[in-house]
């Protein structure tokens, strides 16, 4: 079976793409390392920007998009993201998602930071996830096939033109091989790699961005990770931007505010941080807003107080920190949101096609997975033609996994695992200089340099997570190298690229990082 | 000073500075046992993965703080794979039986108090936990089940949804009336969404559209039949 498109990952960008594929009559299989409904997407709790209102504009948003790119962005992409924004609202409501309403029943909209108008579409605080459950439903209706706790391992590429993937199928246990005429990678971003100082799903490994770099794609402006300011502290949730784009406060312990908290996310993060670094706690507070308004506007927030801090936002100060949330970096595409290799296609997070720069505003992300998303289906051409027949890829593949399966474990690479989060929010988070990005350098090098030493105890065939989790850690080491190698490379302070050491913006960097595996750094 | 937690039959000492079950699980993974298997994704009661039973309640592992003497174990009524990791195939399968999506976009105008109305039922994070509480599910798997049928509830009463027929047909065979309405699900609900009262939402919309509970039809034996295998799950108990 040679299917048109297989798409990797199952978020909003996924199921967009897959939805929108499958309406044109594509046979799409939709391939993701978690299951069902468990992505990053529903996460997503703010809300997606649209110019909706009369008195906004596309313009304004343009403007508001590039101002926090800062010269690193794709003009034309912000354009057309933009510029369609006002459609993926149409689509996503025309498909059943709940959004919630003003008094004259139109879509209802917020303030997030960095926007100078309300624009934000929301479904309570929940916007990213009934978004993306919306998305699923749709998705059965029309049949899409889903192959769930199944993760890639490698992409068939012959003649500079992709064929198919390798993945493992963790309820078999088996290394399994799907071919199609194109493969879409949709599968995340990279921010996980701050373990245990992250918003992000455990799995957020770059573990695609890995493999298609390894196959000649070119990872792109990889040094701009975003960290978010307010994350619960010791508990890395986060709680959205709505907390102050409907009137929170930022205070410290007693109760004076240090911040304009609608200032773009790096740098009223870094001011969160400062305190930090000074013993100083820092609150969000927004117990004047009172409970019935706390309950309409932010219901998810208030029960993440509650489950996992025992606080009541309508009566305490809720301690948070900033946490690696959102990576603007990514798999390099083109305008038809194809990579470097043909026929191999990158969307969402995952991908780096310039509408964020070297900062994401907040409500951008669930727009680009969307709109993205369903671009793609303009994109990709049924012209490949693909040998069905076995590739020698999937027998690589096989001894690489029984190879991990055989190998001794000398030494536990989950210790390595928490040293490296340490080090990467410490060393390559908000604070950045030479110094520190070469000490992490070395710490990851050395890791790489010593990868044969570390092996596995579980030797299962069936739902290996202890498998599992080698290999996204292996994956990290790689896209830490990369980050740290962009970030030492920009010798500039820009977005959420933050040097001490070059604490200005330079005009010389108003262009992209490029990290390929022939040229390293650009 | 420390926990003692059971893990599916195996025992282990936790230290009280770890007070998150799924903190305790990471916690064991990475440094006593890395074959102890079990999911997890958002870490923030969003994404569904980690639903387990602690004390043979449903939970979600990362919203359930450790109690000493805590027993630990995977879901009830879905194949296990390994350890506290359950076969969750059932979600596509129950979903598409149930038909829950929009089929056909109305024109009506949409107020907030009409998404007020679906508004908690389109917070399902399809952790399981319902079906793994479902006394009818653990001996009929053929039911459609609390999610499903939530998720219909929540199409159904959608002002957006122009046609309802084809939910309506799909949620009579194993479905609305097999649910014995005893409310286990809603106890076990992390998002608190009121299942049992929509599955009874759902039979009223059934009887105003036409449909009849087969229980009470003369093919089933109706009211006087006291014999017949359908009264132990007549939901109304007449």
């Amino acid at each position: 079976m040679i299917y048109d498109a297989i798409i990797i990952g199952s978020g909003g960008a996924a199921l967009s793409s897959a939805i929108s594929l499958k309406q044109k009559g594509f046979e799409v299989l939709v391939i993701s390392k978690s299951s069902n409904t468990a992505s990053q997407t529903t996460q997503a709790q703010g809300g997606i920007n649209a110019v909706l209102n009369e008195n906004d504009s596309v313009q304004s948003h343009i403007d508001d998009t590039l101002k926090s790119a800062s010269n690193v962005g794709c003009k034309s992409s912000i354009e057309f993201m933009c510029q369609n924004a006002a459609d993926t609202i149409k689509w996503l409501d025309d498909l059943g998602v709940p959004f919630s309403k003003d008094e004259n029943n139109n879509i209802a909209q917020r303030a997030l930071g960095g926007a100078s108008f309300k624009r934000a579409c929301y479904s309570s605080d929940y916007t990213g996830l009934k978004i993306l459950h919306t998305l699923f439903d749709t998705s059965i209706k029309l049949g899409v096939k889903f192959l769930f706790d199944t993760y890639l391992l490698d992409i068939i590429v012959q003649d500079s033109q992709s064929k198919g993937v390798i993945v493992h199928n963790m309820k078999n246990g088996n290394v399994e091989q799907y071919l199609a005429s194109n493969i879409i990678l949709s599968t995340g971003g990279y921010g996980g790699v701050y373990y245990n100082y992250t918003t992000n799903s455990a799995g957020n490994t770059g573990d695609a961005h890995i493999i298609a770099l390894n196959k000649g794609a070119t990872l792109e402006n990889m040094e701009f990770v975003q960290f978010h300011p307010t994350a619960l502290k010791d508990k890395f949730i986060l709680v959205s931007e709505s907390a102050r784009g409907e009137g929170g406060y930022l205070v410290t312990k007693d109760e004076k505010r240090f911040v304009d908290e609608l200032l773009p996310r790096d740098v009223v993060a870094r001011e969160i941080y400062k305190k930090m670094i000074n013993n100083e706690d820092v609150f969000l507070d927004i117990r004047h807003l009172g409970l019935e308004k706390i309950l309409h506007l932010m219901p998810q927030e208030y029960k993440l107080c509650l489950d996992y801090m025992d606080l009541n936002m309508d009566k305490d100060l809720i301690p948070i920190t900033p946490a690696s949330h959102y990576t603007m970096g990514g798999i390099k595409v083109n305008k038809e949101l194809q990579t470097n290799i043909k026929n191999l296609y990158s969307i969402g997070e995952a991908s780096s096609n310039g509408v964020h720069g070297a900062n994401r505003l907040g409500g951008n992300s669930l727009l680009e997975i969307i709109t993205f998303g369903r671009t793609i289906v303009n994109s990709i051409k049924v012209d490949n033609e693909v040998e069905d027949k076995i590739y020698d890829e999937l027998k690589i593949q096989e001894n690489y996994i029984n190879n991990i399966l055989q190998n001794n474990n000398n030494e536990n690479f989950y210790k390595i695992k928490n040293q490296l989060g340490d080090m990467m929010f410490k060393n390559v988070g908000l604070f950045k200089d030479e110094n520190r990005l070469n000490e992490a350098l070395e710490f990851v090098q050395k890791q790489i340099k010593n990868i044969s030493n570390f092996g596995i105890s579980d030797k299962s065939k069936i739902y290996n997570t202890n498998l599992k989790e080698f290999i996204e850690f292996k994956n990290s080491l790689g896209i830490c190298e990369v980050i740290i190698k962009s970030a030492l490379s920009r010798k500039e302070s820009r977005g959420a690229h933050y040097r001490v050491d070059f604490d200005n913006i330079n005009k010389e960097y108003d262009k992209s990082t490029l990290y390929n595996l022939k040229d390293q750094n650009v | 000073m420390s926990n003692n937690i059971k893990i599916i039959n195996k025992d282990y000492t936790i230290d009280e500075s770890i007070n998150n079950i799924l903190e305790a699980l990471i916690y064991l993974k990475e440094n006593q046992n890395n074959e102890l298997s079990f999911k997890y994704g958002c870490k923030s009661g969003v994404c569904g993965s980690c639903a387990i039973r602690v004390n043979g309640v449903e939970k979600l592992a990362c919203a359930c703080s450790i109690n000493d003497n805590d027993i630990i174990e995977p879901l009830k009524n879905l194949p296990i794979l390994k350890d506290l990791i359950v076969d969750d195939s059932n979600i596509v399968n129950k979903l598409d039986q149930s038909k829950s999506f929009l089929e056909e976009k109305s024109t009506n105008d949409i107020s907030q108090s009409d998404v007020d109305i679906i508004d908690i039922e389109s917070n399902c994070i399809l952790c399981n936990s319902c079906y793994s509480s479902c006394p009818v599910y653990e001996v009929n798997s053929d039911f459609i089940g609390p999610f499903a049928l939530a998720r219909a509830y929540r199409y159904i009463e959608d002002k957006k949804e122009q046609n309802n027929k084809t939910k309506l047909d799909a949620i009579q065979k194993s479905g609305v009336w097999d649910c014995t309405l005893c409310g286990a699900c809603d106890l076990v609900c992390p998002q608190n969404i009121t299942i049992k009262d929509d599955i009874m939402k759902l039979q009223n919309i059934s009887v105003q559209n036409g449909y009849e509970n087969p229980a009470f039809s003369s093919n089933a034996g109706g009211f006087d039949s006291f014999d017949s295998g359908d009264f132990g799950f007549n939901p109304n108990g007449f």
